[in-house]
């Protein structure tokens, strides 16, 4: 899978909180929670953020609450795909259950910057910034994950290893 | 022979019915027990349901609990709330907790014996990990996982490393367990223990009764941890018996277990501790807070909100009165907490120092309701994280500590000190 996208950067430590403040909460419907996505780290986001960018962040993103409304606020609000050194552990394995790519790349979230053009493939893990030409490679994401994701995440998964049994 | 292997790893292992397993493995267990609330529930049952799957995978091994955004706030909460409810009357969950039964969920949970030692438990909220208490391998998870293993009955995990934390020496006068994983996470920081199991030790921590041990698995997700565990011993025993619906199997760490990381501290040096916004790990020393005004301080929530957390804000509160100017809101956090806080005489203590008793909730903790804070206001809390807008407005601030601290806070107007109030 390939992504081309404009890069929004944050900071470290960016908490579930911040990606979807829980006084929305009261709702799962995704149009409405990407409205507020973002919101307490900057109020504008989600007037900003086009369909296809890309969040370059600081490590341990996602961090608190396992809200699985924080990579629905994302992935409505229209990001692509997130990069940072870590991820919390319940928003990584959210993200992948949602489809949403994540990839952990140290020196991609420190060089990239904000405005950039990154293009990105899913299944290398390789990551070209468009806008200085560097070229930065993520962990592989692990098979497992991997296999998650061409099944179309957890519960298409799931559905298909119970008919094939 | 036998690999030895953490307590994490042998619960993990006899529920992916292997003999052994090693950090890095990946396993499918079977879950013992799985739960999600008002806010993470109704996600999971749409996915239930758009899977075409007709019936849960045992309805006794389900909780629905409403305690986010319950009694409702407002009508999308009553949506949300209600869809629980729907949902438990058709599948036969009879542990679906709602208005005068339901309370916090990682306190009602262990309460009623529904987790126990040894289990696997999946709850789709990140505090999950608070049965660790028990010697039980709990973790939060999102909603999707919750769907599947309400699907199978099964989960899948990365086998964590284990990080091995040593605590000795004395305890101090006010210093609890809050207090200690508190410390250890401004030690550790907020991303210190990520992706590992987190296993508490040591002459202290054999020593503490089961609410501080409550409050400290309760926070191992602050650090980043997976799990935060206790070896279960003669004090989870007396807990668990009476309580327990299942027969069970405690687990104990090999002494010769392998860890990626071992740290000691030394607990004579711990005083009781504040982590100031915006992050769990920006802990000082109460004596360095004492300038800070408070226009709130709010007792309850899964990490202090236990019989004896309330006894402790109660010692404080005694013939005492909330400074003018301060809400002290006091949430009780199960309908038994409520009733033994009643028995106790300490409902009328808190009501004559001026305190707000509330019902059991999550509350304001998260920025729900029955306590939200406005631009620029400040509250003490002893709930769990001190985030940007975590109470109320983005420009409002937290700061964590012990129930004994946010009391003399109530009292004081300002960040202090219980030795200040109670001499």
């Amino acid at each position: 899978m390939k992504l081309q996208g404009r890069v929004w950067k944050f900071g470290e430590n960016i908490d579930t909180d911040v990606i979807i403040p829980a006084r929305y909460l009261n709702t799962s419907d995704p149009t409405e929670l990407a409205r507020h996505c973002m919101e307490d780290a900057d109020p504008e986001f989600s007037k900003k953020v086009r369909p296809g960018d890309v969040i370059v962040a600081g490590k341990n993103f996602g961090c608190g609450s396992s809200r699985e409304h924080a990579p629905i606020a994302l992935k409505a609000a229209g990001v692509a795909c997130v990069i940072a050194p870590t991820f919390a552990r319940i928003f990584y394995r959210n993200a992948f259950n949602m489809g949403l790519p994540i990839l952990e790349s140290p020196e991609a979230a420190q060089a990239i910057q904000e405005g950039d053009e990154v293009e990105i493939n899913a299944d290398t893990g390789e990551i070209r910034d468009i806008s200085t030409g560097e070229v930065y490679r993520a962990k592989p994401i692990p098979a497992f994950m991997q296999t998650l994701i061409a099944d179309g995440g957890l519960i298409p998964h799931i559905l298909k290893s119970r008919s094939e049994k | 022979m036998k690999r030895p292997m953490t307590i994490a790893e042998k619960i993990l292992a006899a529920h992916a019915g292997r003999d052994a397993v090693e950090p890095g493995d990946l396993v499918e267990v079977s879950v013992d027990f799985a739960l999600g609330n008002d806010i993470t529930a109704p996600i999971a049952i749409r996915i239930f349901r758009e899977a075409g799957i007709e019936r849960v995978f045992d309805p006794e091994r389900i909780a629905l609990v409403a305690d986010h955004f319950c009694p409702n706030k407002d009508i999308k909460s009553a949506e949300q709330a209600k869809i629980l409810r729907d949902f438990a009357r058709e599948q036969g969950i009879s542990h679906h907790y709602d208005g005068g039964e339901a309370g916090v969920e990682h306190v009602l949970l262990p309460e009623k014996g529904l987790v126990l030692p040894g289990d696997v438990v999946i709850g789709a909220d990140s505090h999950t990990c608070t049965y660790g208490a028990l010697g039980t391998f709990a973790t939060g998870v999102g909603s999707t996982d919750l769907a599947a293993t309400m699907i199978t009955g099964k989960t899948w995990f990365k086998v964590p490393e284990s990080l091995k934390l040593i605590y000795t020496g004395a305890l101090r006068p006010w210093v609890t367990g809050k207090d200690l994983i508190l410390h250890t996470i401004g030690d550790l920081g907020v991303d210190g223990a990520l992706y590992q199991a987190m296993e508490f030790t040591g002459p202290v921590v054999d020593s503490l009764p089961m609410s501080d041990r409550f409050s400290m698995a309760n926070m191992a997700i602050e650090a980043g941890g997976k799990v935060g565990l206790f070896n279960p011993d003669g004090e989870t025993e007396r807990y668990v018996t009476g309580r327990a619906v299942r027969t069970y199997t405690a687990y104990r760490s090999d002494a010769d277990a392998i860890y990626a990381r071992t740290v000691t501290y030394d607990c004579t040096a711990i005083e009781p501790v504040v982590a100031f916004p915006h992050l769990p790990e920006n802990t000082r020393p109460v004596r360095e807070a004492r300038d800070v005004k408070i226009d709130q301080a709010v007792i309850g929530s899964c990490t202090n909100g236990r019989i004896e957390d309330l006894e402790l804000a109660a010692r404080v509160l005694a013939g005492r009165h909330v400074a003018k100017g301060v809400r002290c809101i006091v949430l009780p956090t199960t309908p038994r907490v409520y009733g033994e806080a009643l028995d106790r005489g300490l409902i009328k203590i808190f009501l004559e120092a001026g305190a707000v008793i509330g019902p059991p909730t999550c509350g304001p903790c998260l920025g729900g309701h029955m306590g939200i804070l406005a631009k620029g206001e400040r509250a003490i809390a002893t709930t769990n994280r001190n985030f940007v807008g975590r109470m109320g407005h983005p420009e409002s601030e937290v700061y964590l500590s012990n129930p004994a601290v946010a009391a003399a806070s109530a009292v004081l107007g300002r960040i202090a000190h219980p030795a200040e109030v109670v001499s």
